[in-house]
C-alpha cells in the first residue's frame, strides 16, 4: 500500500471518532481491525488527532498483548499456553510450530506466509492443548484441539497441497 | 502557609501544611531512601516503593510521598518492619540492575549505592534471581547515552520530558519485565522529539542517562 494511500485510510477511521482521551483504545483496536496491525504511521496520527504524544501512543499499544506492530501472516497462528494447555504441553506444541516455520513466537515467516502468536487461553480447555489457524486472507479462524506435534505437520502439509491446486488451477486457466 | 508539628524519629518537625512525611524530613535532614520522588510534582508517582514509613496509630507501614503531614503525627523511619520493606524494594530493584559500579558514570554519586551505604545493605540481590536485560544502549544523541540496562524505572525524566519541558520524545513502553524508557516507535534518540534540554540526564537517579 502506498504511503498516501495508508494515511488517508487512517484520517477515514480518526473521522468517526471523538476526541477525547479516552477514545484512544477504541482507536487503536479500529485501525488493528482494519491494517492486522498497528502502523507507525497511525500511532503518529492517533496521537495529532487526540492531541496526546506519540510516544504515549506508542507506551499505551506496547502495553497491551492484543496490539502487534507487523503485520500478520497469510495464516495466523495463535497457540495457547494458558492453564490446561500449558499442564497438557502448549508449550511442546509451540516448540514444534517454531522449530517447522522456522520463526520464534511473535515472528512472521520472510514470505509472510505465516505468522505465530502465543495467546493465553481461547476458551476451549476441554480440547487443550488448542492452536488456533486463522487465515487473515479470508477471514476465517479454525480452532486445532488436543494438539500433538505431527498434528503441526499435517496443518502445514495441508497448505501446503491446497497452494499447489491453486497454482494448478491458475496455471489450467491460462 | 501555615505550619504544623510533627515528630519524625522522636525530633521535632516543623513543615508547611500539605507537605509529605517525605519532603518534611529530607528537610529536617532526615535521610527516608527514595528514587522516583520529585517536589514540584503534584500526585507522586509513589513507585519505587523505598520511602516506607511507620505512623503511630496507623497499623500498615505507608510510604511517606503519598502521605501528607498532620499535627502531632508521631513517624518513625527505622522500625523493624520498614526495614524489612525498604530490603525488599532494593533487593528487588538490584536483580534487575547490573552491578558493574566502577565502570559506571555514575560511580559514587548514584542513589543506589547511597541506599546500601546509608541501610548497609550489600549491592546484591538476597533472596531473589539475578534477572538481567540485554538491550541495546542508545548512544545516538548528541548530547546523552540512555542505557536500559540501569533504568529502575522511577519516571523521573518521563515526568520531566512529558509535563515541564513537553517535549514528550521520553515514555514507558512495554510493561512488567520487559518495561523501558523509550521514544516513540522506538526509534534511536536522536531522530527523535528531544529538544536536547538534558533535564532528564540532571534527574536520573542512576546511571541510565549520563552525559557525552
Amino acid at each position: 500500500m502506498k504511503e498516501e494511500d495508508l494515511k488517508l485510510q487512517i484520517t477515514g477511521i480518526l473521522k468517526s471518532s471523538g476526541k477525547e482521551r479516552k477514545n484512544l483504545i477504541p482507536l487503536l483496536q479500529e485501525i488493528q481491525r482494519e491494517f492486522g496491525y498497528i502502523p507507525p504511521e497511525a500511532m503518529e496520527e492517533i496521537g495529532k488527532f487526540l492531541g496526546i504524544a506519540e510516544t504515549t501512543v506508542y507506551g499505551v499499544a506496547t502495553f497491551y498483548n492484543q496490539f502487534r506492530f507487523t503485520p500478520p501472516g497469510r495464516h495466523h497462528i495463535k497457540v495457547c499456553l494458558g492453564t490446561a494447555c500449558h499442564i497438557k504441553g502448549g508449550n511442546i506444541i509451540l516448540e514444534a510450530w517454531e522449530r517447522k516455520l522456522n520463526i520464534k513466537e511473535g515472528e512472521v515467516t520472510p514470505d509472510r506466509g505465516f505468522s505465530l502468536e502465543r495467546v493465553a487461553c481461547v476458551g476451549c480447555c476441554a480440547l487443550a492443548p488448542v492452536s488456533m489457524v486463522e487465515d487473515t486472507v479470508e477471514g476465517k479462524e479454525t480452532i486445532e484441539g488436543t494438539m500433538m506435534p505431527t498434528r503441526v505437520d499435517g496443518i502445514l502439509l495441508s497448505f501446503e497441497l491446497e497452494e499447489k491446486k491453486k497454482d494448478k488451477i491458475k496455471g489450467e486457466e491460462e | 502557609m501555615s505550619k504544623v508539628n510533627l515528630t519524625i524519629d522522636d525530633v521535632p518537625v516543623n513543615a508547611a501544611e500539605g507537605e509529605s512525611i517525605l519532603w518534611a524530613a529530607l528537610d529536617a535532614g532526615i535521610y527516608i531512601p527514595n528514587l522516583c520522588a520529585i517536589r514540584e510534582r503534584k500526585s507522586p508517582f509513589a513507585s519505587c516503593r523505598l520511602c516506607w514509613v511507620e505512623i503511630e496509630g496507623v497499623d500498615l507501614p505507608a510510604t511517606s510521598c503519598t502521605t501528607p503531614v498532620k499535627e502531632g503525627m508521631k513517624v518513625q523511619t527505622r522500625t523493624p518492619r520498614v526495614l524489612r520493606l525498604v530490603r525488599t524494594s532494593f533487593e528487588l530493584l538490584i536483580s534487575h540492575h547490573p552491578v558493574d559500579c566502577a565502570r559506571c558514570a555514575k560511580n559514587k554519586k548514584c542513589e543506589l549505592q547511597r541506599i546500601a551505604r546509608e541501610f548497609k545493605f550489600k549491592l546484591k540481590p538476597g533472596k531473589f534471581r539475578k534477572l538481567l536485560r540485554e538491550l541495546p544502549v542508545d548512544s545516538s544523541h548528541p548530547c546523552f547515552i540512555l542505557d536500559p540496562n540501569k533504568c529502575v524505572l522511577c519516571g523521573r525524566c518521563v515526568w520531566l520530558c512529558n509535563e515541564v519541558q513537553r517535549a514528550c520524545a521520553l515514555d514507558f513502553a512495554f510493561r512488567g519485565l520487559n518495561t523501558v524508557i523509550t521514544t516513540s516507535g522506538g526509534k534511536p534518540l536522536g531522530e527523535s522529539d528531544c529538544s536536547a534540554c538534558r533535564e532528564c540526564v540532571s534527574v536520573c537517579p542512576v546511571g541510565a542517562l549520563i552525559p557525552k
